[in-house]
């Protein structure tokens, strides 16, 4: 009998330990099919963030490694420029590659690092238990905006995206979602094209999926759902910020 | 005839790393260990390997911990404010047990301090480098031609003990000049890597993290490590003694300090002083037991360092009270002269 569906083989047994409607679970599988299907399951390190993927190590059934917060690039870096024939990635969420790693994250595409980052953008900080992120919305009540965020105050959210398609080096840069079926293929297919940069060697390949946190957001996975559409796609706007066309 | 070239202590301990098989270098730059990073930038390519300057401090020890993971001889240098900002990834590096070479030539502190030689990261390297319960193995040189060769056993230890090792100078060590010779060492056996990761090509996948969330697996792991460090401590320790047979009074130093107190007790034993050194060589492993033993002969100790006293306590913990420990500093970036350590000495004999 022909198996029309299944685990992808670059993930492992181990159950997720992700909240109900968090869509990190989709974007885990999202990768996983991509490495099967470019078959480089045995020539990918990836390396898992800070924050409530650092278990990712424990998904991909892949050589992982766990970095220190917001330093994936730079250790990314470090395991590329030893085995430059590899496939290295990161896979991080906001606090990690848009506050505390900023640098690494700039620096990494801004040498055109031939690596992929994946870039889970919830807008909070989900492991700690809801605190105002680089990435919250104006208004979005967190932990530590408990009045919402008040641009006055806290500034405003950082559009990584935005900042790092101006890099020469980072030569694919897409935002994407995970909120619908049809954006959930779309990411998938962008997510497939960053690897595709990387193994062409063309350059700094970045893929950022809006996400939801239904748990810190004080939402249900539904609700959530609706929310990201209303409210993170206008400030986040989809699609391919920089692209280098067809990549085979 | 002499192979010795003239060279700084800088570049000679750049050129012991390549020849040590040490393909990867990432750093940024600071006084004064520039001309490592800047002979790195000239040489390793040429080889094959690869000189990256980073962004930073943290990014460059954390480039480091992805090339030691992905099985890379790998080594990073810089001076007291960089090493303070490396000190997070060095945690990790040791938690995840990756082998390195850190080289620090310190220079004064605190804060910015100042560029001139010192002492005072010695509490930094040897004890409270960050956070958690590791060590490194550090390595303190007092001369270019003992700079290359502990490079050289740097990597070793590294991979022997899976654990960063640190090369602690200062800018005397790193500028000066001196003839050496790169002496063709062979490798000792060391284990296999077989834990990189490079893809999981035909074997089972490799992970390289330090969190461990189960408070079991978290214990067992930092009681490994510290078997490691007790192994150090019985197979790593590294001293000179000089003029001790007879000493009446040990001065205890180690480094730059250590050849300024030669000087001194060269002058003191001219005047009838009956003074020996004992030179750590390995400032962690400490070599305590040597020092233990002396406590038994000499009647008090000196201690020298370019600091307010770091290493004097490491002293009188081997000394257990069985005799006294004077302590003379200079922490400001001066090397102290050694008419000064000989007013000390004659002080602390009365």
């Amino acid at each position: 009998m022909e198996e029309l569906a299944g685990r992808p083989k670059s993930l492992t047994e181990q159950e997720f330990h992700y909240c109900p409607g968090c869509t990190h679970g989709i974007v885990h599988r999202l990768v996983a099919e991509v490495i099967d299907e470019l078959d480089i399951q045995e020539q990918t390190i990836g390396i898992a963030p800070v924050g409530c993927a650092v278990l990712a190590y424990d998904y991909f059934d892949l050589d992982m490694l766990e970095a220190a917060h917001g330093r994936p690039p730079a250790v990314a870096t470090g395991i590329k420029r030893v085995h430059p024939d590899k496939v290295v990635f990161t896979y991080q969420g906001d606090g990690d590659y848009a506050s505390i790693g900023t640098a690494e994250s700039v620096h990494a595409a801004s040498r055109g690092e031939r690596i992929t980052t994946v870039f889970i953008n919830n807008a909070i900080y989900g492991m700690t238990g809801g605190q105002m992120a680089p990435t919250t919305l104006e208004g979005q009540k967190a932990t530590t905006a408990p009045r919402g965020r008040d641009t006055k105050e806290a500034g405003f959210p950082l559009q990584m995206s935005e900042m790092l398609a101006t890099l020469e080096g980072a030569v694919y840069v897409a935002r994407v979602s995970v909120d619908t079926p049809q954006r959930i293929k779309q990411a998938k297919e962008a997510i497939k094209k960053a690897f595709k940069v990387q193994l062409k060697g063309l350059g700094y390949a970045l893929v950022e999926v809006l996400s939801t946190c239904p748990t810190n957001w004080g939402l249900s996975p539904q609700q959530a759902l609706d929310w990201l559409e209303d409210n993170m796609i206008p400030y986040y706007p989809l699609g391919e910020l920089k692209s280098v066309g067809e990549v085979e | 005839m002499s192979d010795k070239i003239l060279m700084k202590g800088n570049e000679a301990i750049a050129e012991a790393a390549i020849r040590a098989g040490c393909t990867h270098f990432f750093g940024y730059p600071i006084t004064p260990q520039n001309e490592l990073p800047a002979y790195m930038a000239e040489k390793l390519p040429e080889q094959g390997g690869v000189f990256l300057q980073a962004e930073s401090e943290v990014a460059a020890i954390n480039m480091v911990y992805g090339a030691s993971a992905a099985g890379a001889r790998v080594m990073t240098s810089s001076s007291s404010p960089g090493i303070s900002l490396k000190a997070e990834g060095i945690s990790y590096i040791a938690g995840a047990e990756l082998p390195c070479v850190i080289v620090n030539m310190v220079r004064a502190g605190p804060g910015l301090g100042g560029i001139g030689p010192s002492q005072s990261d010695y509490f930094q390297a040897t004890k409270g480098m960050a956070h958690g319960d590791f060590r490194l193995a550090v390595l303190a040189p007092d001369s270019v031609q003992e700079a290359v060769d502990l490079t050289r056993q740097a990597f070793d230890i590294a991979d022997k003990y899976r654990n960063p090792v640190m090369i602690l100078g200062d800018g005397v060590i790193g500028q000066m000049m001196e003839p050496v010779e790169f002496k063709e060492i062979d490798s000792p056996e060391l284990p296999e890597k077989d834990w990189i990761v490079d893809g999981a090509e035909g074997r089972e996948r490799n992970i390289i993290h330090s969190l461990r969330l189960k408070t079991e697996d978290l214990t067992e792991h930092n009681w490994k490590l510290a078997r490691k460090y007790e192994q150090m401590q019985e197979d790593e320790v590294r001293y000179e003694e000089k003029l001790m047979d007879d000493a009446e009074v040990a001065i205890v130093a180690y480094g730059t300090t250590a050849r300024v107190v030669k000087t001194a007790i060269k002058e003191a034993r001219a005047e009838g002083i009956k003074v020996g050194l004992i030179r750590p060589i390995s400032l962690f492993p400490f070599p305590k037991k040597v020092i233990k033993k002396a406590a038994q002969q000499v009647d008090c100790f000196l201690t020298v360092e370019m600091s307010t006293g770091q290493m004097v306590e490491d002293v009188r913990l081997a000394v257990n009270g069985e005799r006294s420990v004077a302590f003379y500093g200079s922490p400001g970036g001066a090397v102290p002269s050694p008419a000064e350590i000989l007013v000390k000495l004659k002080e602390v004999m009365e």
